[in-house]
This record gives structure tokens, C-alpha cells and sequence, in this order.
């Protein structure tokens, strides 16, 4: 047996940081619910982890016909398949990161009544199933570079620093939505929603100089623009996005990753008693 | 008007428990025992107070917890027990204890919603009884499971009592206290009332049942929308001789508020808290009308009760409950056996009544 380590457990402050030492301790929960989530996503299906490959295929290839063929919107020169299939991958990951996270406390309910463990683990491993599917598809994207003969050249090697930045931004959403569809159900309801919204209004199958120019400021100011765009600079070689929108994207993602650990452990203390 | 009424389930609640004390909790219902249990596991925060905890506290809280029913019997015991707080390397260290204690080692690599209702709980019990946690939080976790599986559980606890380990037992049922732990609290409607030996407790417990039932007397106190009162529940005599009819009474007063006829329902209950008995008067066909005053007779035939102490709980009820009285009355069996013969107190100890039966040849 182990020396035992006295703990002492009090009400949480107002403003309740996370342990980080008692999540390290806690990592192997992580480790197993990520688990869990990959092996119960694809089992019992007969084509397994390619469905990873056939739905953002499918989706790209439907926006091509709509926005490129139907449409004629611009790509920037690059062909609309590529250019959609790159930007969708950002958002799926985006996507589901938020949407992830934020189901993830109702869908662990029993263990969240019953059992201790930090709670921020829930959403956090929650998200590792996203990046492992995010992965996959990546080699689809990079498949495709070779046969469109298309060479992003050094931006591609910052790649991981846009990946992780949106990862914060959707996991810091997600944990906000996590923690208040606790109480209220209602924001598994709006939220899908608003998720379309912005993705409607995100140049994600065209350029955004097809945009036009009146509403050109609404479409720059969402933040999911400044990612898209970002992405499809460093796997694409598009052409590389306003420096503000960099500025914008590096600054407000770890920002809103804080304020979603802030606003999830506020209300950590009731969540068993609400859910 | 507030909307909301706060409520402190546990309040002002102190106490020291030992390192190695296999702790019983007890109480009624709503006395705050399973909140107490869930601020030690720390699954909900307290809103004041400090608890100091010397170690890990593992819970057998519900078995079967965390378990995912598309995940094969192996991959669940390492979820399962990375959730109950175990490391990766104790897991390992056990999993073949773990496998062979729970008896599927053939199915290990099927999904576990292929397993039957009794597999899972052997699986997911076995792992948590591999906790090996310094303070373990058990919450009637043996009410389910076969017989057979509740002996087991019953001496893994105590393994886990006598090697050191502190064990917090919540219960409704005292036997099990008393079999298993070495002291006790008492808590009633989130106060600590009572803490000591286990024989202590289990008297100051059945002691809160008088206390209770004349707080219960008052129809003010007792809950129920109050449409229709009781007056009075009472029987003949205190004292009642087992295989004897039992004739509880009852005054009901008219009541201009209720709309249709309501029934009655009576329970008995032995002083462990268990309810031996349900009569419900819809089971006979008979309702009663609240335009009229009833002076009502119970008469319980064939109940062969052991002797000891009885409360008897009455209940009006309509759509909801009108009037819930616990404890309305209280009776004592006399230790005379209803039987032809005398035998050594094994003949009879075991079994919670006793029953007209005979043997016979074929």
C-alpha cells in the first residue's frame, strides 16, 4: 500500500483553478475515456475508420458542385476541391471539438454522480477522439496535394501551431456549453445552430474575395474566417491571410480556452447535482 | 415568493474516524447519509467545513458504474478501474486477480452487453473490490447481486477492514452493520446524532423512532398535502401475541376539500426498518367517502410477526398523498412462539417472520 498523502477538501473559492496536479494524477481516466470513445466510435461498423475519409470527401465534393460548379464562386486559382476538402478538415476539427466537449458531461452523466475525478478531464479527453479523426483525414489531404501537384512550401511546417489553436478555441467553447448544459438543456439546442451560422458565415468552399464587399467585414470579423484562412495559407500555399487576422487568431484562441476553464470550474462544485 | 427553498442536507456534522475503523452509517430516510458519502468521494463540493482525508478513498458507490457496454470484458476492467481511481500499473498488477476472482475469464474479449445482468455485476464488482484505496466508501452496494456474491463481498470487506483499510459502510440494513463494522454514526435529517459503538448507535436509532413518531403526531409536521388528517391510529393493546389477529384502528374525519372516494394503505415495519407488511385497501376493493367521518378497522389475519418491536406507518392517499403518518403506532410481539413446540433459539433465528407451516409424509 502507499504511503497515504493527506488530502483536505474545503468549498471551492470563487474563482476555482483547476488542480493541474491532481489531473496529472488523474491522467489515466483521460487516457481511457479517449480510449473508449475511438474503439465504441467504430466498432460494430463494417467500414470502420473510413468513414473518417468518406464524410468530409462526400461533403467537399457536394460544396464543389453547389458553390464551385453551380455557383462559380472564386477559389483563388486553386482547384475548389482541395480548396473546400482543406477547409473542412479545420472545421470538422473545430466543429467537433465544440460540439464534443460540450455534450460530454450529459453524456457521462452516471459516472459524474457517482464518481470523483477532475472534472475537466470529461471534456478535455473528450476532444482526443476529434484530433485522432482529424489525423486520418489529414492523410487524405496530403493524398490529394500530391495527385493536384500542389506545393504549400514552409508555411505547412506551422501547421501543429493552427492545429492546436483550434483546439483551444473549440475546446474552450465546448467547456463553456459543457458547463451550462449541465443546468440547461436548451444549449444542446441552440447550440448546432449557432455552429451553422457561423459556418455559413465562414468563406469554407469559396474564397473570400467572392464575398461581397458590404458584407465583407462580417465575414473577416468571425473568427472561424481567421482559421480557415490561416489553414488553407499553410497546407495550400493560399495566399497568406492579413497579419491582424494572425494576430487575432494567436491572441483570442488560448484566450477563450481560459475563459472556458474559468466558467467550467465555476460551476464544477454543482455538477453532480444538477445533472 | 422564492422560488427556490434551501435546504442544507448536512449540517454541523463532525467527527474523527480512526485509520482501520470499519464505520457504519445509518439513518431514516433523507437523514443525509448518501450526501455525506458523496462529500467524502468528493463527486459534490461542500458549501462549508473542511474534511481532512489521510489517503485515497476509493467508493463501491453503485457497481457497474463507468462501465460500457460496447467495450469487451478486458477493455472495461481497465476503464473501470482507471475511473475508480486505480493507476495503470495497479490494474495491471491485478488484472489476474481481478479476472479470476470475477469467473469470465472465456468471455474476456466479448462485449460486455453480451454478458448477463449477473456477469456484469461479477466483473464490475471484482474490480472494485481490487481497490486498493486507504479509505473505501461503500453504499449498499450489497443489496444487489445473489446470494452467493453477497457472502463474497461480505469477506472481501472485512479482508479490507482487518488489513488496515478504513471502510465506510452507508446502510438501511443494521444486520449487515452489525455484522461487519466496529463503530457508528448516526445522522437524522442531516445532523450527526449519535456517534459510537455500533450497539450504541443501533439503540440511539431505534430511540429516533419515538422521538419521530411524536414529532409525527402533530398532523402540522407530517407531510402530505393535508386535504384529510388522520385523528388517530391506535389497537387494543401494546402488546400483541404472534399468530394473533392484528386489529389496528383508525379515525378519519370528513373532509369538504376532497373530490371522490381515497384509500388507505398500512405498513408494519420491524425495528430494523423494514417494512414486513403493505395493506393496501384498494387490494380489497375498499375506498373510502370523505363526505362521511370513518372509524375504520385494519384487521391483518395469518401474520405470524417474530417477537420485538413493530411501528405501524398509515398513509391516505388519493391521486397523491393526502396524509403520510410514520409511526402512528407502535407494538411490541411477546417472545411467546406461536408453535406447538419448543426448540434451541437456532430453530427460529433465522428469517424475518415466522409462518404457520407443517411437514409432512408423502
Amino acid at each position: 500500500m502507499q504511503k497515504p498523502k493527506p488530502t483536505s477538501i474545503t468549498p471551492p473559492g470563487r474563482l476555482n483553478l483547476p488542480q493541474w496536479r491532481e489531473i496529472w494524477r488523474s491522467r489515466e481516466v483521460a487516457v481511457r475515456m479517449a480510449q473508449r470513445d475511438i474503439i465504441v466510435r467504430y466498432r460494430q461498423t463494417i467500414f470502420g475508420i473510413s468513414w473518417v475519409l468518406l464524410q468530409p470527401l462526400v461533403t467537399a465534393g457536394v460544396f464543389t458542385i453547389v458553390f464551385g460548379v453551380i455557383a462559380g464562386l472564386d477559389s483563388d486559382g486553386i482547384p475548389t476541391f482541395v480548396f473546400t476538402l482543406a477547409a473542412m478538415l479545420a472545421w470538422n476539427l473545430f466543429n467537433g471539438a465544440v460540439s464534443q466537449a460540450s455534450t460530454s458531461m450529459v453524456s457521462n452523466q452516471s459516472l459524474v454522480q457517482k464518481v470523483f475525478f477532475p472534472r475537466l478531464i470529461v471534456p478535455a479527453s473528450s476532444v482526443v477522439s476529434i484530433v485522432v479523426d482529424f489525423l486520418v483525414s489529414l492523410t487524405l489531404l496530403v493524398a490529394l496535394l500530391f495527385i493536384f501537384g500542389i506545393n504549400p512550401g514552409w508555411p505547412i511546417l506551422l501547421l501543429p501551431v493552427w492545429v492546436l489553436l483550434i483546439l483551444m478555441l473549440g475546446l474552450g467553447l465546448g467547456l463553456m456549453a459543457a458547463a451550462y448544459l449541465v443546468k440547461y438543456r436548451d444549449v444542446g439546442y441552440v447550440l448546432p445552430w449557432v455552429l451553422q451560422v457561423l459556418m455559413y458565415a465562414s468563406p469554407l468552399a469559396y474564397s473570400l474575395n467572392a464575398v461581397p464587399q458590404n458584407i465583407r467585414w462580417f465575414f473577416e470579423a468571425n473568427p472561424i474566417t481567421w482559421f480557415l484562412e490561416v489553414f488553407r495559407w499553410s497546407t495550400l500555399g493560399a495566399e497568406a491571410p492579413p497579419s491582424w487576422q494572425f494576430i487575432a487568431l494567436i491572441v483570442a484562441a488560448p484566450a477563450v480556452l481560459f475563459l472556458g476553464i474559468l466558467v467550467f470550474q465555476k460551476n464544477e462544485r454543482e455538477f453532480a447535482d444538477y445533472i | 415568493m422564492a422560488k427556490y427553498t434551501l435546504f442544507d442536507a448536512l449540517d454541523d456534522v463532525s467527527f474523527e474516524i480512526p485509520q482501520g475503523e470499519a464505520v457504519g452509517i445509518v439513518g431514516r430516510n433523507g437523514a443525509g447519509k448518501s450526501t455525506l458519502l458523496k462529500l467524502l468521494t468528493r463527486v459534490t463540493g461542500p458549501t462549508r467545513g473542511k474534511i481532512e482525508l489521510n489517503g485515497r478513498i476509493g467508493s463501491l458507490l453503485e457497481v457497474g458504474t463507468g462501465f460500457h457496454p460496447e467495450l469487451t470484458g478486458k477493455e472495461n476492467i481497465f476503464l473501470n478501474g482507471a475511473i475508480l481511481g486505480m493507476s495503470r500499473q495497479e490494474i495491471r498488477k491485478q488484472y489476474d486477480e481481478i479476472v479470476a476472482f470475477s469467473g469470465i475469464e472465456k468471455f474476456l474479449a466479448t462485449p460486455v452487453k453480451r454478458y448477463s445482468s449477473g456477469m456484469q455485476v461479477r466483473l464490475a464488482f471484482s474490480v472494485a473490490a481490487h481497490l486498493e484505496t486507504e479509505i473505501l466508501a461503500i453504499d449498499e452496494v450489497l443489496a444487489v447481486g445473489d446470494a452467493e456474491f453477497q457472502r463474497r463481498s461480505i469477506a472481501k470487506m472485512r479482508e479490507a477492514a482487518s488489513g488496515g483499510r478504513t471502510v465506510l459502510y452507508v446502510s438501511h440494513q443494521l444486520q449487515t452493520v452489525q455484522a461487519l463494522c466496529t463503530s457508528a454514526l448516526l445522522l437524522d435529517r442531516g445532523k450527526l446524532t449519535y456517534s459510537g459503538t455500533v450497539e450504541g448507535t443501533l439503540e440511539a436509532y431505534r430511540d429516533s423512532f419515538e422521538s419521530f413518531a411524536i414529532a409525527q403526531s402533530n398532523p402540522d409536521l407530517r407531510p402530505g398535502n393535508g386535504m384529510l388528517r388522520l385523528e388517530r391510529v391506535s389497537m387494543e393493546d401494546e402488546f400483541v401475541k404472534s399468530g394473533d389477529d392484528i386489529d389496528i384502528r383508525f379515525a378519519a374525519p370528513p373532509s369538504k376539500d376532497l373530490i371522490g372516494s381515497y384509500f388507505v394503505s398500512a405498513h408494519i415495519n420491524n425495528d430494523q426498518g423494514a417494512v414486513i407488511a403493505q395493506c393496501d385497501s384498494r387490494l380489497v376493493g375498499k375506498w373510502f367517502d370523505p363526505n362521511h367521518r370513518h372509524e375504520g378497522h385494519l384487521l391483518i389475519r395469518d401474520l405470524w410477526l417474530k417477537p420485538g418491536q413493530y411501528t405501524v406507518d398509515v398513509f391516505v392517499c388519493q391521486a397523491g398523498v393526502l396524509d403520510a403518518w410514520e409511526g402512528a403506532w407502535r407494538f411490541e410481539v411477546l417472545p411467546d412462539l406461536p408453535y406447538p413446540e419448543f426448540t434451541e433459539s437456532s430453530g427460529t433465528e433465522k428469517g424475518l417472520v415466522f409462518v404457520n407451516f407443517d411437514y409432512k409424509e408423502a
